[in-house]
Parts: structure tokens; sequence; C-alpha cells
């Protein structure tokens, strides 16, 4: 008996032991733990800082200072700022003139596509197909469809003959690139927005759907009552999701505007030839206009974290 | 026979419309209705003929594709069309133009003169077969530089640390901004006079070193400035992969006496396949795509040298070259490189029934 208390006593000593030794060990390892975490942010944060710094540099200032430095009094100014604001705002607005469409169009096609592909009843192995079919158009290269894309919108659908009442109110026909990239980035967003929202309505209550469905509703019924009011949280994600990725390309709009010159061209065409010149590169003025064009995402994403990184998790 | 038979007999009760004795059961029942049934649409105009064939066949396509079949095509069959013909279409569009000459300022292609001849010429074209070789090369290594990155992150996220969602934000934000931004940065940091890299290595005595204008060192300039903007994505795949792990399989490591390497090793890390497939598959996509960080890295179709990949050689040959066909051809070549990646991915997720 008294043996028995005995170990559990000594028992006891040796958890607490144990315990002690692990409590100290972990700190030695998280601080090691923490310290690795600074360093991995800092290595994602410094080409953002630098960027930041260099563009409120004036020109002494980034040759003399080193380039994550800050500028001292003598070396600030914000008239890179104005010069990239001075450039790219009309681009910001042809920007939102398509982003803002073209991810409100996606958002709702791709979630009435992925109603009709999930939750209705038919045949398992066809649905899979379509799907598959549709998912396969997320991986493709868009150079592989440039070519007769540049064919379709300048040769077969001739949009500035049809919309020539536009430009008879004044607005110039460049604008005709507008629409285009509004079709053209509703047609290539179907896929991730229905595979988004394919995956939410997958783990959707059947039983209510179900009971709606007994009591006669029709589909279309079930979307507008049931479904569609039950899919905010994935509007959030995808909404974002799209906004972000229709808002940061260039490809599409290097070919349907094709000049940086064109009164309708967007922010990230201007932005890429911007700053460089015969005489060389004007670094303080191409790190203003990175961030004035970034603005809008990094809103977005600074607010909405955690539905971004949701739509790019799915 | 007989599941045909009774689809029949729904059909022609459906346009019918009024007959209410089907479900009778027996033999007699049953005839009676089929006659009934057969008389009635004889008995009704064209227009209610016509619409007991439509009635027969929808049904027949209920019975073969599921009740809602019909219903639900009005959501799902318009969209696909359009994405249909924009994706499909196009690129069987795109094919057929790579067979033809098209060059230059002729509006549109000659179809009746059809050949592999841009094909040969690719081969022939030492510019396309380096282009080549380095979109392989960035596939890859950009691929498995940025699981790398992406999965040691995510461990050590995962340890139960404070301030996790803080850390997670700063990893992920380079992925919000767009190609064209991130070049401006990289531009900056690989700048040969006063660029952060050259100051890095300069405190190891090494340098200065031209990132951007060394024929063998620009390409992996480039994957690691794509493998910054991007691990923060694979961290958020793995992040998901490692918290649908029972805490049990840890426990149940840690009880055998494994040591946390030889757990992540053993028994961690074989249950992130599914993270990792889904992961590369996303990743090497944004590889292919990598064209607007070049193109915004130098402001023009030519990237640096030694640093041109299939997507900026395609679109300088069709957009500055203007040789259409050609362009059309290389297209051809990345799309088939993309399928070679996609196909197999997504036969094992329909094997999986993750479709």
């Amino acid at each position: 008996m008294k043996d028995d208390t005995l170990r559990t006593d000594g028992g006891t000593a040796t958890i607490t032991n144990r315990l002690r030794r692990n409590v100290e060990q972990m700190t030695i390892a998280d601080a090691g733990l923490y310290v690795v975490l600074l360093l991995a942010a800092g290595f994602y944060l410094v080409p953002i800082e630098s960027g930041l710094v260099t563009s409120i540099k004036t020109g002494t200032a980034i040759v003399e200072t080193a380039p994550f430095a800050p500028p001292g009094p003598s070396g600030f100014t914000l008239e890179k700022w104005q010069a990239a604001v001075e450039a790219l705002l009309r681009g910001m607005g042809n920007s939102m003139l398509y982003a803002v469409p073209a991810t409100v169009i996606s958002a709702f096609v791709g979630s009435i596509t992925a109603y009709g592909l999930t939750i209705p009843d038919w045949k398992q192995s066809y649905k899979a197909l379509v799907l598959a079919l549709i998912i396969a158009g997320i991986f493709i290269p868009y150079q592989a469809v440039l070519v007769p894309l540049t064919q379709f919108w300048s040769q077969w659908a001739q949009l500035t003959d049809l919309l020539s009442f536009v430009w008879a109110l004044g607005i110039p026909d460049d604008y005709v690139g507008i629409v285009e990239l509004v079709v053209t980035h509703v047609a290539y967003g179907i896929p991730i927005c229905t595979l988004l929202f394919r995956t939410y309505y997958k783990t959707m209550s059947e039983e209510m759907i179900e009971s709606a469905r007994l009591d006669g509703a029709t589909l279309r019924r079930v979307y507008r009552r049931i479904v569609f009011p039950l899919s905010g949280p994935m509007f959030a994600v995808v909404l974002i999701y799209q906004f972000t990725q229709i808002w940061n390309d260039l490809l599409f709009t290097l070919v349907l505007v094709s000049t940086e010159s064109s009164p309708a061209a967007p922010v990230v065409l201007i932005l890429a030839g911007l700053g460089t010149s015969m005489e060389g590169q004007d670094f303080a003025l191409r790190m203003a206009g990175a961030f004035f064009a970034a603005l809008p995402t990094l809103a977005v994403y600074i607010f909405f974290g955690d539905e971004f990184a949701e739509g790019v998790a799915a | 026979m007989s599941d045909f038979y009774q689809r029949v007999r729904r059909a022609i009760n459906l346009s019918a419309g009024d007959d209410q004795r089907v479900d009778d059961g027996d033999e007699a029942g049953r005839d009676t209705v089929r006659t009934d049934g057969g008389v009635v649409s004889e008995d009704s105009r064209n227009s209610g003929a016509e619409s007991g064939v439509l009635g027969r066949l929808a049904a027949g396509i209920d019975g073969r594709l599921g009740s809602d079949f019909l219903e639900s095509s009005i959501f799902w069959v318009p969209p696909f069309l359009l994405m249909g013909l924009f994706v499909y279409g196009a690129v069987i569009w795109n094919f057929l133009i790579s067979l033809t000459d098209y060059q230059r300022f002729a509006n549109a292609p000659d179809y009746s003169n059809l050949d592999f001849e841009m094909y040969t010429r690719a081969l022939a074209d030492s510019g396309f077969v380096d282009a080549a070789v380095n979109t392989f090369i960035l596939l890859v290594a950009f691929t498995a530089g940025t699981l790398a990155v992406g999965l040691i992150l995510a461990i050590l996220i995962d340890r139960g640390i404070r301030f996790e969602n803080s850390f997670r934000t700063i990893y992920l934000l380079p992925m919000s901004l767009s190609f064209v931004v991130t070049a401006q940065f990289w531009l900056w940091i690989y700048n040969f006079n006063n660029g952060i890299a050259n100051r890095v290595i300069g405190v190891f005595g090494l340098g200065p070193i031209s990132w951007l204008g060394d024929q063998t060192i620009v390409l992996w300039a480039i994957i690691f400035a794509l493998m910054w903007q991007f691990s923060g994505y694979a961290m958020v795949v793995y992040l998901a992969g490692l918290r649908a792990i029972p805490d049990e399989h840890y426990e149940a490591a840690k009880v055998d006496g494994a040591s946390t390497v030889k757990m992540y090793w053993r028994v961690i890390i074989p249950q992130l396949k599914g993270a990792t497939i889904s992961a590369a598959v996303v990743l090497m996509v944004f590889g292919m795509k990598a064209f607007d960080f070049l193109y915004s890295l130098v402001g023009g179709y030519r990237p640096p040298n030694g640093a041109d990949i299939l997507a900026t050689k395609m679109v300088r040959e069709a957009y500055a070259n203007l040789n259409w066909a050609y362009g059309a051809a290389i297209a051809i070549v990345l799309f088939a490189m993309a399928l070679g990646v996609i196909g197999p991915y997504l036969v094992y997720e329909y094997r999986r029934n993750n479709l």
C-alpha cells in the first residue's frame, strides 16, 4: 500500500518534471518558431515595403539611401504619386468599367450553373461529365484561344457597328474593347465560379429543398426562394476572387484593347509601360504606379482576406 | 422492356393530361388506359399530337437521365454553351488556324490549304525549342519550390501559434497583387546598382550580379519571384489539408515515440497527397500564365534573353510579328502541355467522385 502511494507520488513527480521540461523546451522551440515565422513575414513584405518607400523618394534619395530604408525629410516627395495618379486615373476608371460588371455577371451565372448541376435530380455520371468539361476550362492556357478570340471580335462579332448608337452619344468607339472584355471575362470566368458554387451547394441541406420539391415548387422557385438567399457567403467569396482575377489580368486587355494610348486602356496596360523611357527606368514612378493600380485589390484583400483565402483554397 | 412500356404509358398519360386511371395496377386496367391514351392523342389536333411526341420524348429523356434533367437544363445549358464555345470552340478554331499560313494583315485565314508546315517550322526554330525547355524548367522548378515552401509554412503555422491569422494574411498578400504590379517590385529588387538582391549577397561578399541580364540566371530569378508570389497559396491549401487530419494521428505518433520530424515525414505528409496534387495542378497553370509577369518586366513582347517561355513566344509571334498561324501552332503545343497535366488530374478527381 505504502509502496503504491510512493510509486504514485514518484509518478506524479516525473510527470510534472516532464511537463516542466516540456514547457521549457516549448518556450525555446516556440521562440525559434516565431523568429522563423517573422523572418518569413519579412521576406513576403520586403518587396512591397521597399516599393512603398521608393515611391516617396526623390531621385537623389533613391541613389543615396538603402532601397528598403525610408527617405529622410529632405528626400521625401509625393511628386511621383501625383504623376502616377495622373497617368493611371483614366485607366482605373476603365478597369472598373469592365471589372465590376464582368465580376457580378460571372458570379451570378456561375451560381445558376452550379445550381443546375448540383441540386436537381438527374444522372450523376452525366453531371460529372459536364462538370469535368467545365472545370477543365479553368486550366486552359489562354494563349490557346487568343488568335481565334481576336478573329472573333474583329471579324465575326462586329460590336463596333452594333453599338453605333452608343458612339453617337460621343463616347469614343475604343470603348468597344470594354464591352468585349466584359463578355470575354464572363465566358472564361464561368468555370471557376461554377466550381466554387458547386463545392458550396454540395454541402447544402437537402431536406429543405426536397420538401419544397415535394410541395410542387419548380426548380426556378427553389433557386429563388431557398438556394439564392442562402448563397450569400459564397457570393462574397466568388465576387472577391473574380474581381481580383479580372482586375489583375493583363493578357486579354493587351489583346482586345492593345494600345496604352487608347482612351479605353485599362490600368494594368498603362502600368506595364509606365516609367520606361530612353533615359532609363524611373523606379519611383513605377513603384507609385504599382501601388496606385493595386489599391482596389489591396483594399479588397485587407477587408475580405478570409473570403479571398477561401476562394483560392477551393 | 416493361420499364420502357411504363415510360411510354407515362408519356401518353402526360399528353392526355386528364387521365387519372393509370395506377390501377392490374393488367386489364393497364390495357384500358393504353387504349384511352392512344385514342386521345389520335383525336387531338396537330399541336396536341406534337406535344404528345414531345412529351414522350421528354419522358424518355427524363427516364434515361433523371427526372429533373429537362427542367434543370435551362440553368446550366446556356452558360455551358457560352463557355464551351469560348474554350473548346476556340481551341479547335485555333488548331485550324495553326494549319493555315495565316500571317500579316490579311483579315481572315485561308482555310483551303491546310498542312502541318507551322509545326515543322517550330521544330526547326531554335527559339521555339529554347522556349519549350524554359517552360518545362519553369513549371517543374516553380511548382516544386512553391510546394516545398508552402508546406513548411503550413506546418509552422499549424503548430497552434498565436497571431495565426495575421501571419496567414501576410503570407498570402502577394497573391492578391497583379503580375503587372509584382513585376515592378522585382524589377526594383533585381536592379543592378541599388537593388536589394545585390545588397543581400553583398553582405556575404558576393556579386553584384546582373540578375535580369545574365542568361543563365534570369530564369531562376524569375522563378524565385514567382515563388514569392504563390507560396502563400500553397500554404493555404496545405493548411486546409493539415486541418483535415484527425488529432489522433498526431497523438498516436507521439505515443509511439516518433520525433517531430519523423512524425511529419512518415505520418502527416503522406496524408497530404490530395492537397499536393490539386495545388500542383493549379501552380502549373499559374506558371504557364507567367506571361503577364514577363511582359510587365520589360514593358514589351520580348522578355529578357534566356527567359523566353512558350507563352511569351506565342504572343510575340502572333501580335508583334503578325505570324498568326505560327503563334497558333505554338499555342497548340502549350495547350497540349496543359492537357498533359489537367487530363490525368480530372480523371483522378472523377475516380474519387470529387466532381
